[in-house]
């Protein structure tokens, strides 16, 4: 099976954030990247279906020049191929520019299964998949959980992630598109001997007139939403700060849940 | 041009969904805001009773999609039919309660009439320009003020609790039907399934101590463990500790795990992130422990310390024990 994997590089969740001079986004210098969680799991399971039917996997991702990091990456993990679409008019899309111009790329090569993840701890859409499936013409399921192959590749059992605990398992034909949900593997970490071999596979640089793609339609001119400003909620509500070091602090906080919160 | 906001609505065994109710909520508002008209609208098969308690709202009209081929939720039952619906009628804006179901096909349904996408809003206000939306970004980290800057319609998804679902303006509206044949289900359901545990029930517990991914590590959980069992408390945890395999998924607690209610709930090494919230929420007491001051957990939270968990859990686990001895 021939299957691509978006990939998209976000802050490290651990990182501090500073809102950038302009209001409209965090500061990105000196601001660690990573890949996104849910897409490590999807590389995963990509890595592993093709494992089981001697396929390829190739990873896509959209974003500036840091973004050929999470790229290698990728190959250092064992996928076969990389397409950085590198093209400054791919910046600043929303899901629905950024799906359309992932669609437009994998459409001009033709894949068996796209695998997505669930949601960027980003922007969070939790969207991007399902727009790639639409332009494709293909079904798709969100907040994947499992897939099974079923005979002859044609179909897969798949098993998604529903509120409080269920799951429903369902049957969906190939190709598809499935948005991986973290949890339902337990991805690899790359060996020093895929690392190596990383450096020799191909990174291939995609623009936006190789595809086709009107720079009207992609990026910031194809979003359809416009973030004017991010700022971190109002402080001065919620908790109550308990200083001091860790043993003065605990008993100060013992002492207010037995005598104020009441709940020792 | 004057809004009509469509309000499409989910539902299980002849009932309407609760965030359901808040999206109707939501809906009303949005069409007073903007001074339009609010519509709902159902899919199903055998969906009368869902349409009769919609008839009870204050809406300009309960739209129904009534077939087999929507007997089952997919996709392609619901992106079919809507897309029909919305090139039909044209409404400005779609608003969904933001559900598992709802989010996996309203990007699609926005791709497929050409639309604009906003998910997981938290507010809305006007200004001079129109509507500025509110929705979070990293993880609720911080709240993004947002525009819609595309073609009609815009898709709205409103996260839980924003609005309340008995805010809802009753009334009495009328049924129109909705062509349904445009239904193209795109998915065999084979079954539903309970996700693997050992059960454990944690809204029986009164006191949950929950851990996060803060912890680094799971061999570092013996701290936890001291600590829960000094207060006599359950182990919860959230999904990232639970996805690296450190506890089992019954201790998962969020919009994908359970939903409890315990008299006091402390939260370590936790971020706060709005799945993890709304399984908690209905907790009386929230203590915090985490090391950014700026955690989104600390808005929700009753008290907090700030610092490393792996020095602040043994201290307070020791404070504990003695202040249980002192009580004798
Ligand atoms: C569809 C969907 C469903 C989901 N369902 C759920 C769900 O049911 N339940 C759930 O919990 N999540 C769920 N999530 C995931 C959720 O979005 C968050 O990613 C998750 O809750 C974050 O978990 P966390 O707070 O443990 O980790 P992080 O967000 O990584 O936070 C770790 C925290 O630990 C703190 N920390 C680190 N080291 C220390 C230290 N030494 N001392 C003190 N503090 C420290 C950090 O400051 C940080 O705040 C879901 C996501 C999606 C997309
Ligand atoms: N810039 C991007 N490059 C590659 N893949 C992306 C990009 N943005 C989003 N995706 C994919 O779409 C998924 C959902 O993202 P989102 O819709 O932003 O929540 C991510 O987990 C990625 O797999």
């Amino acid at each position: 099976m021939k299957i691509a994997v978006c990939v998209k590089q976000v802050p490290d969740t651990e990182a501090r954030l500073r809102v950038a001079g302009d209001g409209r986004w965090v500061d990105e210098e000196n601001l660690p990247f990573v890949i996104n969680e849910s897409d490590e799991y999807a590389l995963e399971e990509a890595l592993q279906i093709a494992e089981r039917t001697v396929g390829e996997v190739v990873v896509l991702s959209i974003g500036p020049a840091r973004v050929r990091e999470a790229l290698r990456k990728c190959l250092a993990l064992g996928a076969h191929r990389a397409m950085h679409l590198s093209d400054e008019a791919f910046a600043g899309g929303d899901a629905m520019a950024t799906g359309r111009a992932l669609a437009a790329a994998i459409a001009r090569e033709g894949f068996d299964l796209v695998l997505t993840g669930s949601q960027s701890d980003d922007v969070g859409s939790g969207s991007t998949g399902s727009i790639v499936a639409g332009h494709l013409g293909w079904p798709h399921a969100w907040l994947v959980m499992g897939v099974e192959l079923e005979e002859g590749n044609s179909s897969a059992k798949v098993t998604r992630e529903m509120e409080s605990g269920m799951n429903e398992v369902l049957r969906i034909q190939l190709p598809a598109v499935l948005e991986i949900q973290a949890g339902l593997n337990h991805p690899r970490y790359a060996s020093l001997k895929g690392i190596m071999q990383a450096k020799k596979k191909e990174m291939a640089e995609v623009s936006a007139a190789d595809l086709g793609l009107d720079g009207a339609a992609i990026g910031a001119s194809g979003a359809t939403v416009e973030i004017l400003s991010v700022a971190f909620p109002e402080s001065g509500e919620g908790a109550r700060i308990i200083e001091g070091d860790a043993s003065s602090a605990a008993q100060e906080l013992v002492d207010r849940l037995q005598k104020e919160a009441r709940v020792l | 041009m004057s809004a009509k906001v469509w309000i499409v609505v989910q539902h299980r065994e002849g009932h309407l969904h609760r965030m359901s109710r808040e999206a109707i909520a939501g809906g009303q508002q949005l069409a007073s805001l903007l001074g339009g008209t609010a519509e709902a609208v159902v899919l199903g098969h055998g969906v009368g009773p869902v349409a009769e308690e919609l008839g009870g709202y204050d809406l300009a009209a309960v739209h129904v999609a009534d077939a087999e081929a929507l007997a089952d939720y997919t996709p392609g039952g619901y992106v079919g039919v809507l897309a029909a619906a919305l090139k039909d009628h044209a409404p400005t804006h779609v608003v969904l309660a933001h559900s598992y179901q709802n989010i996996e096909y309203m990007a699609r349904l926005a791709q497929a009439v050409g639309g604009s996408l906003l998910p997981e809003a938290t507010g809305f206000e006007t200004d001079e320009e129109g509507v500025v939306w509110r929705r979070p970004v990293l993880g609720g980290k911080l709240q993004a003020r947002v525009r819609a800057v595309g073609p009609a319609p815009l898709l709205v998804s409103f996260q839980s609790g924003v609005f309340g679902g008995s805010d809802a303006a009753t009334g009495n509206a009328p049924r129109v039907e909705l062509d349904a044949s445009a239904a193209a289900p795109d998915r065999e359901i084979l079954g539903v399934e309970e996700v693997a545990g050992e059960h454990v029930d944690l809204s029986a517990a009164e006191i949950v101590v929950a851990v996060g991914r803060g912890i680094g590590d799971g061999d570092k959980l013996k701290i936890i463990e001291a600590l829960a069992e000094s207060l006599g408390a359950e182990i919860g945890a959230s999904r990232p500790v639970i996805d690296n395999g450190w506890l089992p998924r019954d201790r998962q607690i969020g919009s994908s795990g359970q939903t409890i209610a315990p008299k006091l709930y402390i939260a370590i090494g936790i971020s706060g992130a709005i799945q993890h919230l709304v399984g908690m929420k209905g907790a009386s007491t929230v203590v915090a422990v985490n090391k950014d001051a700026e955690a989104p957990i600390f808005g929700v939270a009753d008290y907090g310390i700030v610092g490393d968990l792996h020095e602040i859990v043994p201290a307070l686990t020791e404070a504990i024990r003695e202040a249980k001895a002192a009580a004798g």
